[in-house]
């Protein structure tokens, strides 16, 4: 709060149009809250920016119109404000620089969050997901694979979380010994186990191997691994990295596994470019596609530098390898990259997908993210620059697994239980420190600021409002799409603008099919009702009239229903419209946190407004 | 001229097919005079049926004695033909190659303006398997057209100066112009005019009365040649005081380097009401070289993502498209927004100015989004304003003789009307299937519709006696289906799309349609026209309940009320 120097209103502020030639403008109010930036224009439209999505704050010099504020934020938004008076502009940009950057977890928006829910909703909230009922789901425990309780106090491993399922006949000397050969003692653990194949997705971090070192216990527990697969005998080992990244770790005393001193290992390279080359990539590439007035091929030169495709597909194609390994061959599989918390969240995750429909559905999903990413310490929070810490360390891992996911509904539309919305969702929220599941770097990180008492689970609250986030086009005979198998041909692979420019509405389709399907879908399963009401209702006349007993008694008893019917009947023909009702914002949170109202006021209407001709029309020149 | 005789292997047995996505077949390859056919003799396997006048270029090769062709066609396919022995392939594929030469060399006689050999072509042969219930020909006349917009206006009249073709051969026989200017003036206009095509109605705009007018570029020359007729028909279209926007198509370098030809542009001091805006949509060799670029880029499956994404650029098919549309938004722009009045011209008028006044049309007049409405538009805008189809879809993205006249002007214009559709995806009556299908049979097809350059040209071949209208057949209602767009729901608003390059996609429909299967996209199309026509049904059925239930309610009220 002491934050917070300037009055916190300030008027007559002009919100730029980002890609506006012209230099079109909203003249309005600003105000800053204790966790909002908030911009009501002269139409009362309201444009909210929570103070944890702010990237980059950057004033302009001055000009004859005023002082000009640009926002860069996490979600890809971008303001262009113009503040009459330069000491508004300076102190609403010192409260930001401050604001946006908090030091301590404590200070995050997730601790002050209050949703209205008492302690008994929250708990259950947080035990909405439970990974050791996911366990159970795959199969395991089972004969080869078992419960380990090895890290049960963090002690071997910090950034673990404490169940872990190693191969039954792995002795906890050998998990110790194994331990200690890899980087931050991330030692092969179960990520994913195939019921059908009897086969596994193991991951951990490198190996300490340098030029020579061997251990004879990590030897055991990758061979204990493959015994673990009774139909194939020879395990895959997926170094995610380029072979030349392994190869100079080496030097620093890591490396990778040489194939001689493992039996019945296959060893793979499969190229993904570490957190700093993804970093600058992305950076690229919102540079280009900020550009005003981009032309045609500065897109796709920009696009093919920033290397963004590449990378995405990178990943999908090491994925692909993964599950290919286990239904093909039949083969187990360890994945690891340098600290097995980055690329192999993202290879993991992604390759269980494709093998298994349940992380298709929507709570599935969740299950994936809080399997895959969360518990296994992928550091959400440096990753998403949460605190105010090493710029180095913030890298969009995360969210090219949520566009690797994108890409697999553009290929397959109904596969997946869930649309694109609920990838925005999500990757809003990672950002937002709303909700405590992404803030932290660990699980033990996570129970030592007591998330689970003093902040909500996001995942309620999208579970409840789930209706928002259903593809209409899903098919629950899944059986149809058991396993994926995605193209990977270069011309698959698209930009995704709903994500990059998901506040630029200028850029989007003016009307949605996906939104008009959606609708319709609720709409005809209010039909359904209706028909069966109005069915019901005549059954009970005609039978009245058959009875021939024409009592008033029994004309009054249906009066009462009569006008409500009649309400409900003509409310009915004009459903035709949206049902505003699915588009709503999570309960609690304020109206625009979640972009999503806006979009779909816009994506809605059954008929487009006169969009603004800034992207229709070059300027008339001569 | 027999076909027969040029026929030296009718059929060889045992001949292998392979096309995209579907499994190999083994059958019986049939030429005719017409069409090469591969029948397998199995009930519930496809047979293949390919024009002759489809093929772009083949190739063919040998290993051992046995051959195998390839045959690329002009809506970017390609079917590989295995064939035993060596005889009957060499055979074939020469019979291929001189129906090759044959049909590209009516394009080259088409270019001296010979008829004769156009009338070979199959349209002339084909005999319409359905019954015909509204013939084609006769669906968009010009005074028909006219009448749409003579009740808004008494400013504009039809001429039939043009009756013999004499005035402007590339102009139909009967155009629209203001009625203040009579035929005389428009004789002298035509010759101030390329081509003769002195400015005619395009669109008239009913909601203010503004007018597209287009023609060919003037010709000034280097000496600034004047025409008061001309001066005078397009101020004719002014309203008192206003100013109106020449839109020309060319960069005003390019427009200038036309002078030197006798072309030129429209100058300030004689048109002082009217203000020239340049524009610079591409042309003839540049658009061919773009498509065969990226029809190759799209057919590489082995391209990387750099080299995928640069090959994609280099080929600037989408830049051309940002261009073409980004003059139709502002064509469209100045009527709309600015209340002003149009003349739109390129050089010869018969491309890049067809390509702005038809998707102006589409942005302002919800009809030309309708079925009926865009046959209408094809009919009027690019049939009848004379867009030399015959000679730029003459050859398609795998030709090896370049000719200058030949240019995908007719597919970049469907291209940015795919593009409107996508950003629009419930203000069109029809599909993309649509589309596509207009591209095909403008390239190689079964009807006399895209034939000849010009309606002088079709006139003289009496296409309408001799063959049949594309639009007979798309016109009954079990064709019509496959076109239509389960989510149309009529919009009468201007619609302005984004030419942002982000909202700017390959098509794929049409560009990778033989690349990738599109089988779960399709799936997921019929789930949604499943789900749209379920709506209908339970909204037909509550409608019906409801009725019922007043109908006995009444009855018991008046059992009631006594």
């Amino acid at each position: 709060m002491e934050h917070i120097r300037t009055t916190k209103v300030v008027e007559q502020v002009k919100l730029l149009d980002r890609f506006s030639t012209s230099n079109k403008s909203l003249t309005g109010t600003l105000y800053l809250t204790a966790t909002h930036l908030l911009f009501i224009d002269s139409h009362q439209k309201e444009t909210w920016i929570l103070h944890h999505h702010i990237a980059s704050v950057e004033k302009l010099a001055l000009t004859t119109s005023g002082c000009p504020l640009v926002i860069q934020c996490k979600n890809f938004r971008t303001v262009h404000f113009i503040v009459p008076r330069e000491r508004d502009c300076h102190d609403i940009y010192n409260s930001l620089l401050q604001l946006s950057k908090q030091a301590k977890y404590e200070d995050l928006y997730a601790f002050s969050y209050n949703p209205k829910q008492n302690d008994s909703e929250r708990l259950q909230g947080w035990q909405l997901i439970d990974l050791a009922e996911e366990y159970k789901r795959m199969g395991v425990p089972n004969s080869h694979w078992q419960l380990s309780d090895a890290n049960r106090d963090y002690k071997i491993c910090e950034t673990y979380p404490r169940e872990l399922y190693v191969p039954r006949i792995a002795s906890k000397p050998i998990i110790v010994g194994s331990s200690k050969f890899r980087s931050k003692g991330r030692f092969p653990v179960l990520s994913y186990y195939h019921q059908d194949k009897e086969a596994a997705i193991c991951r951990c971090s490198q190996p300490l191997s340098g030029f020579s070192a061997r251990c004879l216990e990590d030897e055991h527990l990758l061979q204990a691994i493959s015994k673990a697969n009774p139909v194939n005998r020879y395990m895959y080992v997926m170094d995610t990295r380029p072979k030349l990244n392994a190869m100079a770790n080496r030097a620093a005393g890591k490396g990778y596994e040489n194939e001689d001193n493992y039996s019945n290992i296959r060893f793979q390279f499969v190229g993904i470019e570490n957190i700093h080359v993804m970093r600058s990539s992305l950076q690229k590439l919102l540079e280009v596609n900020g550009t005003k007035g981009l032309s045609v091929n500065d897109f796709y030169s920009g696009l093919e530098s920033s290397g963004w495709l590449r990378h995405i597909k990178a990943v999908m194609d090491a994925a692909i390898f993964l599950a290919k390994a286990i239904t093909v061959e039949n083969a187990s599989v360890l994945v690891h990259c340098s600290d097995g918390w980055d690329r192999t969240s993202q290879v993991c995750s992604l390759g269980s997908l494709l093998l298994d429909s349940y992380y298709r559905t929507i709570k599935g999903f969740m299950v994936l993210i809080e399997k895959d990413w969360i518990s296994f310490g992928h550091k959400f929070s440096e990753r998403c620059g949460q605190l105010d810490g090493d710029p180095k360390e913030v890298s969009p891992v995360f969210t090219q697994f949520l566009e690797c996911v994108w890409h697999l509904t553009e290929q397959f539309p109904q596969a997946f239980e869930f649309s694109e919305a609920f990838l925005l969702q999500i990757h809003e929220h990672i950002h937002s420190c709303q909700f405590g599941n992404f803030l932290g770097n660990c699980q033990k990180e996570r129970e030592e600021l007591k998330l689970k008492e003093k902040t909500y689970s996001l995942w309620p609250f999208l579970l409840e409002d789930q209706k928002k986030y259903l593809n209409p086009l899903y098919s629950s005979e899944s059986h149809r799409f058991t396993v994926l198998e995605p193209n990977t041909v270069s011309f698959n692979f698209k930009f995704w603008r709903n994500m990059y420019h998901q506040f630029d509405r200028t850029l989007h389709p003016r009307q949605s099919v996906f939104n008009i399907i959606m609708n319709m879908n609720e709409q005809n399963k209010q039909l359904e009702k209706d028909i069966k009401d109005l069915e019901s209702k005549i059954k009970q006349r005609k039978n009245k009239q058959t009875d021939g007993i024409l009592t008033k008694e029994l004309l009054h008893s249906v009066h009462p229903e009569s006008p409500n019917l009649k309400t409900s009947l003509c409310f009915k023909e004009q459903t035709l419209l949206p049902v505003n009702d699915a588009l709503r914002t999570i309960e609690g949170s304020s109206p625009a946190d979640n972009r999503y109202s806006e979009y779909a006021e816009e994506f809605s209407k059954s008929e487009p407004a006169v969009v603004s001709l800034e992207y229709g029309v070059a300027r008339m020149t001569c | 001229m027999e076909f027969a005789e040029l026929i030296k292997t009718p059929r060889v047995d045992n001949v292998v097919l392979h096309r995209p996505f579907y499994p190999a077949v083994e059958g019986t390859l049939c030429l005719t005079g017409h069409h090469l056919i591969l029948s397998s003799r199995q009930d519930n396997t496809e047979e293949l049926w390919l024009l002759h006048s489809n093929i772009d270029a083949i190739d063919k090769r040998f290993v051992g004695s046995l051959g195998t062709i390839i045959i690329k066609c002009k809506d970017f396919r390609i079917i590989q033909l295995d064939i035993p022995g060596m005889e009957e392939c060499l055979n074939i594929a020469s019979s291929i190659e001189v129906f090759l030469c044959l049909f590209s060399r009516i394009q080259v006689l088409q270019a001296l303006s010979t008829l004769d050999s156009i009338t070979l072509m199959y349209p002339f042969f084909y005999r319409p398997m359905f019954e015909v219930i509204e013939d084609g020909w006769h669906s968009f006349l010009p005074e028909q057209e006219f009448e749409l917009y003579s009740s808004a206006t008494s400013e504009w009249r039809l001429s039939y100066v043009n009756k013999e073709f004499a005035v402007c051969p590339s102009y139909p026989p009967i155009v629209t112009v203001p009625k203040s200017i009579d035929d005389e003036a428009l004789r002298k206009v035509a010759t101030f005019r390329h081509g003769g095509r002195f400015p005619v109605l395009s669109y008239y705009h009913k909601k203010n009365g503004m007018v597209i007018m287009r023609s060919g570029q003037p010709l000034t020359g280097t000496n600034g040649r004047r025409c008061k007729e001309d001066e005078k028909l397009i101020n004719a279209t002014l309203r008192a005081g206003k100013r109106g926007y020449i839109i020309d198509t060319r960069s005003l370098n390019v427009a200038q380097q036309t002078r030197a030809k006798g072309g030129g542009f429209e100058q300030e001091a004689h048109y002082p009401q009217w203000r020239r805006i340049h524009k610079s949509i591409e042309r003839y060799h540049i658009l061919q070289e773009s498509l065969i670029k990226l029809v190759e880029a799209c057919n590489d499956q082995t391209h990387n993502m750099d080299r995928w994404l640069s090959k994609l650029e280099a080929s600037n098919w989408l830049t051309h498209i940002k261009e073409i549309l980004t003059t139709a938004c502002l064509a469209a722009q100045c009527i709309d927004r600015e209340g002003a009045s149009i003349l739109i011209h390129g050089t010869e008028g018969t491309d890049s100015t067809l390509q702005v006044t038809s998707l102006a049309q589409i942005i302002l007049e919800p009809r030309s989004r309708t079925i009926r409405g865009f046959e209408a538009l094809i009919e009027r805008e690019w049939l009848q304003a004379g867009h030399p189809f015959q000679q730029r879809c003459a050859q398609s993205a795998y030709c090896n003789t370049k000719q200058k006249w030949e240019a995908p002007v007719f597919l970049l214009f469907l291209d940015c009307v795919w593009q409107i559709l996508r950003q629009f995806p419930c203000s069109f009556e029809f599909n993309e299937n649509f589309l596509i299908m207009l591209f095909e049979h403008a390239y190689a097809s079964q009807f006399g519709t895209f034939l000849g350059n010009n309606e002088s040209e079709r006139c003289k071949l009496k296409l309408q006696q001799k063959t049949m209208s594309l639009w007979s057949w798309v016109n009954q209602p079990s064709e019509l289906s496959k076109f239509t767009n389960p989510l149309f729901e009529a919009n009468n608003l201007v619609i302005w799309p984004s030419v942002a390059p982000q909202s700017l996609p390959l098509w794929e429909g049409i560009f990778l349609r033989w690349n990738r299967s599109s089988k779960y996209l399709d799936e997921a199309y019929e789930e949604m026209v499943n789900i749209i026509e379920y709506n209908k049904e339970l909204q037909a059925k509550v409608n019906i309940l409801r009725r019922q239930l007043a109908e006995l309610e009444t009855e018991d009220g008046m059992q009631e009320s006594p």
